[in-house]
């Protein structure tokens, strides 16, 4: 039972001021930046909305939405059941549990432009191990000149370096299964598929939710492992939205649609975590 | 076990599994003892000599050493922030109801969806006002923007787990707020607090955009320097592969310290 | 429906050849007759859940057999023994309705539908889940569950025994009780056999016919609630069966005289006119001490009275040891700190040698 306690608010202070200082300053940077034109540091003008209209009219922009729109899709849609299955074969105790965690793990540690590095020294066609591995079999695979290529590229990066927290998430859900569970499925006549669908997978779906919401948000916002890997390209056939966004913030001094398009792109992700996260709550709320 | 289905064909899986995990790693680790003469002139799978000549280049270099150290300081400095400003949060909205508190949890939550990228102008733009440019104290600041929303989530769940009953005998035993939080309270959270550390040195350690955003020289962390290897020449193949296994090292060693309780700190407290 | 033997002892150990303390259940021979209702009574690692395992078949036991009928059935799965478990805490699918839970059983042994259909709703039926079936299991209260988790294990009709692993433990005390009437009801309409593993003796001594009880992996002794009441062949059954259990008085014979150190308490029954041990314990239930008239009995001191709603008890000091005393009566009693005379020695009065009761003296 929670005690009602307004001088609670005194312990949040330092998060409140903390988070503040870091992100609420600059984001009224943003939005002033994104209502005006700044052409030069004493002349101001205020346009209103004409950034905004502006930036979603921009044809680049809406390329890069739609390249992370079908990104973040395709590794979820790949990550999720390739994490539950990776979960259900791991040993669920023993020796080789512990090692196999580690191993498992590793991916999560890497610095991000690493992980972008170990894919390009990996993929390359003259000194990747993948890269020679399917020069060999007749598979020319150039990702820096093929957009196909750079894709499946950049997708099995990502699935390489995310798959493990899926994993792992999945995995602490399927050991927090009392035992009594299998032990009474056990009794009633169950079989293996039966136990996965009516144990384990409602288990797995609360865990999954908390892993849904991270993947897909982080995956919304990713720059470093494609801008390493690939620097977005060929042309721009890996650029998704963040690398698009850093480019017009600082590569031009056209900060206004730059503005405008963050605060589009913040409340994108505020509205859908909102949803998922109001989702997870009633998920949790059920079990 | 009796419900462990066929352990053959699930192990084989893993295994499989486990070996896509780690060849790209081995590659790495296998480029960095090799020379940038060796990379070029022919294919292998294992490197023909175990040749660290790389990794005495990086730890010659000022220009490549700095950068560990310099992710060093920022971590530290990151971690030891966000757990003190996280930890009263975390409590507070463990234990008490106020006006507005789930709210202000879910804001706090959305600072840490937010793109990264949003942020870059506007925090080259302040932190150069405010002369934290190039400095640890800098980066450190701006990274508690994602951490601390995050060690608050973990650190909640946690304690939400402690029982009431604890933090009352103690008031009833006439301990003060202070010394009850730091005797009674966090060792019973030791595992949150490992976790919420394990997750700060993970984001700081690996950031880039924001890491290279605020830096030039002074704190430039090891992130932004690795990606500036394409010489005239080409690129250092070696030594960029040798200054990547050195920045695995550090997380190889926290899995390796944290492992039985990885499991359980995934759950967060919340599975 | 069966009949159940065991002929076993269980060790976890997995030495060649482990000690006697190794031993989660010392070599034991027991009959469960079939329809009857068991109870399984002992503290915390007696090893009653182990023995439960070993019946239905969740683990194997480290020597002996298991017998159904005169069938060996030690080396069968649970799922080929007809047995139900039920267990501490609800287990029940959360996924699907309360019907679809009590028909899983029987669906996966591919039983016809209409079969399946009649014999849930009568299971159902008694167990008062009849308006409830179209419910998601997940969101019921916890007593429902455990009804749920019963019912699945009640729907097979080949079940054999109904075993019970503290199934009350995560129930309301008010619901407990209705569980526990739900439960007899059960046994009198299906004749299955029940085995209900249990540390609180009131839930022993309420629901089964013949209760057994267990300490440290041995068999104490087995009998029916009053028996164990009246005549526990072991001080440990005296203790733990009643509330508060029985009394114990270290007393000595000194020429047919009993003596609890140097303070008479009275003459020695024949049965123990001539005991020499010095192991000798005299044992008195609390409603079996009379308040001694006048100047019979000996005296004691009334240290205090508890009013338990219904009856009293008395805490008594004689010769310095404290003595419960139980009765409904509250009037002519004297103040607390004053003389009470009691008798102990009475028909129900039983005297222990090396905590066995006499005269089985020695093993049991």
């Amino acid at each position: 039972m929670k005690r009602t306690f307004e001088a609670g608010w005194f312990f949040i202070i330092p998060v409140i001021v903390c988070v503040s200082f870091t992100a609420i300053l600059p984001l009224m940077t943003v939005v002033n930046y994104s209502i005006q034109d700044i052409i030069s540091p004493e002349r101001r003008v205020f346009v209103g909305t004409e950034w905004f209209r502006s930036i979603i009219m921009d044809q680049e922009l809406r390329a890069a939405f739609v390249r992370q729109l079908l990104f973040s899709t395709a590794t979820l849609c790949i990550e999720v059941p390739l994490g539950i299955g990776v979960a259900l074969c791991m040993p669920r105790r023993g020796a080789f549990s512990s090692a196999a965690l580690v191993l498992l793990a590793m991916p999560l540690l890497i610095p991000w432009n690493v992980v972008g590095t170990i894919w390009q020294l990996y993929s390359r066609p003259d000194i990747g191990l993948l890269g020679h591995a399917l020069s060999l079999i007749g598979f020319d695979f150039e990702y820096a000149r093929n957009p196909l290529h750079a894709w499946v590229a950049v997708l099995l990066m990502d699935i390489w370096h995310w798959t493990p927290l899926i994993a792992l998430l999945c995995y602490t859900g399927l050991q927090s299964i009392p035992e009594q569970y299998y032990l009474a499925a056990e009794i009633d006549g169950a079989g293996k598929f039966d136990i996965f669908r009516y144990i384990q997978l409602p288990k797995l779906r609360s865990v999954l939710s908390i892993a849904v919401l991270l993947r897909f948000m982080d995956s919304f916002v990713i720059y470093t492992e494609p801008f390493v890997l690939t620097g977005g390209g060929p042309g721009n056939s890996t650029t998704f939205l963040s690398q698009y966004l850093s480019q017009l913030a600082l590569g031009q001094f056209d900060v206004g649609p730059a503005a405008a398009f963050s605060i589009i792109y913040f409340l994108i992700i505020l509205l859908i975590s909102f949803i998922l996260y109001n989702w997870m709550r009633t998920l949790s709320a059920a079990t | 076990m009796i419900h462990a289905p066929n352990s053959a064909l699930r192990y084989t899986l893993l295994a499989l599994y486990l070996l896509f995990t780690v060849l790209p790693i081995y590659w790495l680790v296998s480029l960095s003892l090799r020379s940038n003469y060796e990379i070029a002139s022919g294919f292998s799978i294992f490197p023909s000599t175990f040749n660290l000549d790389s990794y005495r280049t990086i730890f010659g270099d000022r220009a490549w050493y700095s950068g560990y150290i310099n992710s060093t300081i920022i971590v530290a400095i990151n971690s030891c922030l966000s757990l003190l400003v996280a930890l009263p949060a975390a409590y507070a909205f463990s234990r008490f109801e106020f006006t507005g508190d789930k709210h202000v949890f879910f804001w706090l939550l959305t600072n840490r969806m937010t793109p990264p990228a949003v942020f870059v102008l506007p925090f080259f733009q302040m932190y150069t006002a405010l002369n934290l440019f190039d400095t640890h104290i800098g980066v450190a600041l701006a990274y508690l923007l994602f951490n601390v929303p995050l060690a608050v989530w973990i650190l909640e769940g946690f304690m939400n787990g402690v029982p009431r009953e604890i933090d009352e005998m103690a008031f009833i035993d006439g301990y003060s707020f202070p010394r009850f939080f730091i005797t009674v309270f966090m060792p019973l959270i030791k595992s949150a607090i490992g976790v919420s550390l394990f997750f700060c040195f993970m984001f700081s350690w690996v950031e880039l955009l924001i890491g290279r955003t605020l830096t030039s020289v002074n704190a430039r962390p090891i992130t932004a320097t690795m990606t500036r290897t394409v010489t005239a020449s080409g690129v250092d193949w070696s030594t960029l592969a040798a200054a990547g296994t050195l920045t695995i090292i550090p997380g190889a060693l926290v899995i390796w310290f944290v492992r039985k309780n990885l499991a359980k700190g995934f759950a967060m407290g919340r599975v | 429906m069966a009949k159940i033997e065991l002929k076993l002892a269980h060790t976890y150990s997995t030495a060649a050849n482990p000690s006697p303390d190794d031993y989660a259940l010392v070599q034991l021979d027991l009959t469960f007759e079939q329809g009857g209702a068991y109870a399984l009574l002992g503290p915390s690692g007696c090893g009653k859940s182990t023995m439960l395992n070993i019946i239905s078949g969740l683990l194997r036991p480290s020597q002996g057999r298991v017998l159904f009928d005169g069938r060996d059935v030690t080396l069968l799965k649970p799922s080929e023994r007809n047995i139900a478990q039920v267990f501490q805490f609800p287990v029940v699918y959360d996924t699907m309705t309360v019907g679809q839970n009590l028909a899983f059983p029987l669906r996966t042994r591919r039983i016809e539908q209409r079969k399946i259909d009649a014999r849930v709703s009568l299971i159902a039926e008694i167990l008062g889940l009849s308006s409830d079936l179209n419910l998601i299991a997940a969101n019921l209260p916890a007593d429902m569950k455990q009804k749920i988790s019963l019912g699945r294990g009640l729907v097979r009709d080949d079940v054999a025994a109904v075993l019970l692993d503290e199934p009350l433990t995560v129930i309301d005390p008010l619901l407990k009780w209705q569980l526990r009437q739900k439960l007899k009801e059960v046994h009198r309409e299906l004749n299955v056999t029940l085995v209900y593993v249990t540390h609180d003796q009131v839930e022993a001594m309420s629901f089964a016919d013949k209760v057994i009880v267990m300490s440290h992996g041995k068999i104490l002794q087995v009998g029916t609630p009053e028996e164990l009441f009246e005549d526990p062949h072991h001080t440990f059954v005296g203790t733990f069966v009643g509330s508060p259990g029985m009394n114990f008085v270290e007393v000595q014979v000194r020429g047919g005289e009993l003596f609890k150190g140097d303070n008479p308490i009275g003459t020695a029954p024949d049965l123990v006119k001539r005991e020499t041990s010095s192991a000798l314990k005299l044992g008195v239930r609390p409603e079996h001490v009379a308040i001694a008239a006048d100047q019979t009995g000996v005296e004691a001191k009334l240290k205090r009275i508890q009013s338990l709603g219904g009856y009293y008890l008395l805490t008594v000091d004689l010769y310095g040891q404290e003595v419960f005393v139980r009765t409904d009566r509250p009037d002519h009693l004297p103040e607390p700190g004053a003389p009470l005379r009691i008798d102990v020695l009475g028909p129900y009065t039983r005297f222990f040698k090396n905590d066995i009761k006499l005269p089985f003296g020695g093993h049991l």
